[in-house]
């Protein structure tokens, strides 16, 4: 895979942050690809504005940081006000239709989904949020394996949570396949 | 055994005053130890820096002169590495509870089973006659030329406060009953403090006037009295000499034990179940670790 | 796939290379960006019958890990900014009195309080002189997760060949930073174990008399040598002496054991540094901004290239003055106001062509900024 940059973003509690790892140790645990994940630490993981940048790579990556993102996942409107305009020519910005209002500023594919909603109607847990938007995000593409994806899962969440966690990603792939290619 | 077959001859004479109240110290401790009959191979003597300090050069055991405050620090590492070991560490009053007094409360409050021995002698000795913790407000010395205003700790109080699970008092003049109290808190399973008045002749003596070391011992002898005597109940004034609590109290080397065990057991349990659910829960907590 | 294949901060590659060397003894105290190696071996130690203890502060960690490697141990702490200033006076007491500990420093803004949770290299100079005194001092360092785990077994068999403690300089971006870890096979790496003395008992044991080779035999507190330990000079017996031969043998042997030794305790890699007419030189995370530089010009054509360092004290002057003696432009990429720089300058022929690419904000320097000044050197504008 060529080197691909994410930057997912939103506010503290969403579970940004352990969806990018997610993704990440998805694509080096079970692809046999390399990762690198970083985030902001300070007051803004508390509720504040939470950022994660995530780079895959079949490559040796070094400078771990993403100063102009492929892939930009904003979760709150805030988060997309700071974060819209590192999004690379081409890229793809995926956005929640509940938490953010899109200008189309941007040279990129913009991809608005009711994750949130769709999550509250139908798990009825907002806790998985994060994993039903890691969902849509492969539904559009494939970045890595959904199979790779729900490895992780199963190997991070405790036992009596994984159905939970399967059933958000799997609702996830769903929404994202609608704006699949 | 005979004493002289607990210390390193080859490092005598000692470099402590003549009439300081240390050698005696050395004396009640070298005699509980060989009245306890432990091997000298199990005892380490950790101590700081000071006058009281250097006591570890003399014996022989497995000695560690350490820096100044901080040989409960050292000692708590020793024992909890080696529980087996016997700690002895023998402190002067600022060693232990001014620069060390933070170590001698958590040491206290843990309940790790070393013996702490404060060698209370009021005074910076070391560095030429300076106002310790201990020396107590309307007291002289060389940085309180218009006598000290600072209020002195009570060290029983503030150990029992901290936790300590053995608190005792006694003299230098006293040395039978040191001794007495020295091998109760060696032998007790916890954290033990046993502080000795000590007299110091040429700084504290001098500035306050207290006389020569007999004169000092004698103020010893004047001005303390058993626990449970009739002395103490007609002049609750005197300072009170004898053991304060001796409770059986958690260790924390066994308790430690303990966590070793259940830790070893959920490990091979869950190799077995080939689960890393462990794993994964200290990446995403330390998601949202910050702060300073 | 293999089962030693792991995703994880820097801080975990840390613990990973310290229970591959032994440890068996940690001592702390929380401090940001280090805390998650205190809690990870909370985990861990116990699980394979090791002892971790959380002390009252930091000075109390490091005078605990001294005491407990005199019984035998493998030991480390691991800290950052405010917490290594903490340190540094039982940090002096183990060069003093050579005893084998390894310290990790995952550093961050400074001075004081400075930064918790962002980026910084200043604690170089720290690392060296820190404590009072003269001494020398084993430093080493990584800028991802595989070499952050070799280092740090690194870091533990130098302490125990050397009978000195081991700084492990880090830094918040290596150490919070995610990515892949492959945990070697048992026996890949060389793990050197407590070098103990043979001497019987009842036969005088000297526990500072050097042997031949110049190491120390040591024995374990609670064996049948007894023997005295102090920050005092020493005779060979650990018996206090301010004998002046006695001193300055003391402060030759300090600094000769590690001094002399440079070329068994460097650590360092190359990359396209084959025919580099600029090279870089950098460490930690820096280094991977450099890399990634050198790798994108060398696609262009421009022969630049890396001196990563791994191992900063003892300083490896030799290596850097070879490697710098034919380069048009060194340039020196550091999180801080040019601590290795200065060290760069002093040892290369021509001081005069080092130059500094920094960046002080507690944020990581990127590509771009030392293309800035790559480009200015090269005399091809911004």
């Amino acid at each position: 895979m060529k080197r691909t940059r994410f930057v997912f973003s939103g506010s503290g509690g969403q579970g940004v942050i352990t969806a990018a790892i997610i993704l990440a140790e998805a694509a080096v645990l079970h692809e046999g690809l390399n990762a690198t994940q970083t985030q902001s630490y300070g007051a803004a993981a508390r509720g504040g504005s939470t950022k994660s940048d995530v780079i895959i790579s079949d490559q040796p990556i070094y400078f771990p940081e993403v100063n102009q993102a492929n892939i930009l996942v904003c979760l709150t409107q805030e988060a997309y006000i700071n974060y819209s305009s590192i999004i690379r020519p081409g890229g793809l910005v995926l956005t929640d239709s509940r938490f953010v209002i899109t200008t189309k500023k941007v040279d990129a594919r913009q991809i608005e989904v009711p994750m949130y909603d769709n999550v509250i109607e139908k798990i009825k847990k907002p806790i998985v949020f994060n994993i039903c938007m890691l969902g849509a995000l492969l539904g559009i593409t494939e970045f890595v394996r959904p199979s790779s994806v729900m490895e992780v899962i199963k190997s991070t969440v405790p036992k009596d949570f994984v159905e939970l966690n399967q059933n958000a990603f799997e609702l996830g792939m769903e929404l994202g396949a609608l704006y699949n290619g | 055994m005979a004493i002289k077959d607990y210390i390193r001859q080859r490092y005598f004479p000692q470099m402590w005053c003549p009439g300081c109240g240390h050698g005696t110290i050395l004396n009640s401790l070298l005699r509980a130890v060989d009245e306890l009959g432990l091997d000298k191979n199990s005892i380490v003597m950790t101590s700081g820096i000071g006058c009281s300090a250097r006591i570890s050069g003399y014996v022989d055991f497995h000695s560690l002169h350490t820096l100044h405050g901080r040989a409960l620090a050292f000692a708590t590492g020793v024992k909890l590495s080696k529980p087996e070991l016997q700690l002895l560490v023998p402190m002067g009053d600022g060693d232990a509870l001014a620069i060390g007094g933070n170590h001698f409360i958590h040491a206290a409050r843990r309940n790790i089973d070393i013996t702490a021995i404060v060698m209370n002698n009021r005074i910076y000795g070391m560095t030429g006659g300076q106002y310790s913790p201990l020396s107590g407000p309307g007291k002289k010395a060389t940085t309180a030329p218009y006598t000290t205003i600072d209020n002195e700790f009570d060290v029983v109080n503030l150990s029992i406060a901290a936790g300590a699970s053995f608190v005792a008092r006694s003299t230098t003049y006293h040395v039978l009953e040191c001794i007495d109290i020295l091998k109760k808190a060696i032998s007790h399973k916890g954290f033990a403090v046993v502080e000795i008045l000590s007299q110091c002749p040429t700084h504290y003596g001098r500035k306050n006037k207290e006389g020569d070391a007999i004169q000092m011992l004698e103020v010893q002898k004047k001005t303390t009295a058993k626990l449970g005597s009739k002395a103490l109940e007609d002049d609750p004034t005197l300072i009170p000499r004898g053991i304060f609590v001796d409770i059986d109290a958690p260790e924390y080397c066994q308790e430690y034990d303990k966590i070793v065990e259940s830790a070893m057991k959920s490990a091979n349990s869950s190799n077995s179940s080939s689960s890393n659910e462990n794993r994964i829960s200290l990446t995403t907590k330390s998601c949202v670790t910050q702060g300073e | 796939m293999s089962n030693n294949i792991r995703f994880v901060q820097g801080n975990e590659a840390c613990v990973e290379g310290a229970l591959y060397a032994g440890v068996d003894f940690f001592a702390g105290y929380p401090i940001t960006p280090s805390t998650e190696i205190a809690e990870i071996l909370s985990k861990k130690l116990p699980e394979k019958g090791g002892k971790f203890i959380q002390m009252e502060d930091e000075i109390a960690s490091m005078c605990a890990i001294i005491g407990a490697s005199l019984t035998g141990h493998k030991v480390m702490t691991a800290t950052s900014g405010p917490g290594f200033s903490l340190k540094q006076e039982a940090l002096g007491y183990a060069c003093m009195a050579e005893i084998p500990c390894v310290i990790a420093n995952v550093q961050r803004g400074g001075p004081s309080t400075g930064n918790p949770t962002h980026v910084s290299q200043g604690d170089i100079y720290q690392a060296r002189w820190g404590t009072h005194g003269d001494h020398s001092i084993i430093a080493l360092t990584a800028s991802n997760h595989q070499d952050v785990f070799s280092v740090t077994v690194d870091a533990f068999n130098l302490a125990e060949t050397y009978r000195t403690p081991v700084i492990l300089l880090f830094d918040e971006v290596v150490g919070h930073m995610r990515e892949k870890l492959v945990v070697p096979e048992k026996g890949e790496f060389p793990i050197v174990d407590r070098l103990r003395t043979s001497v019987k008992k009842g036969v005088d044991y000297h526990p500072y008399l050097p042997r031949e080779d110049g190491r120390l035999p040591m024995s374990d507190f609670g064996g049948e040598h007894r023997y005295n330990v102090t920050g005092l000079f020493h005779d060979m017996w650990g018996f206090p002496s301010n004998n002046p031969r006695v001193v300055r043998d003391l402060l030759h042997h300090l600094i000769d054991k590690i001094e002399n030794n440079v070329h068994a305790i460097t650590r360092y890699k190359e990359h396209y540094l084959e025919g580099a007419e600029y090279i870089l030189i950098s460490y930690g995370s820096s280094a991977r901004s450099a890399i990634h530089l050198a790798k994108n010009r060398r696609e262009r054509g421009e022969k630049v290239g890396v001196l990563e360092l791994q191992s900063i004290w003892p300083f490896p002057e030799g290596l850097v003055r070879e490697k710098c003696a034919n380069a048009k432009a060194v340039i020196v990429v550091e999180m801080n106001m040019g601590q290795v720089m200065k060290e760069v300058k002093a040892c290369v022929d021509n001081p005069s062509k080092v130059f500094l690419a920094n960046r002080i904000d507690n944020k990581l320097i990127t590509p771009t900024n030392i293309k800035t000044l790559l480009r200015m050197i090269q005399g091809r504008g911004v």
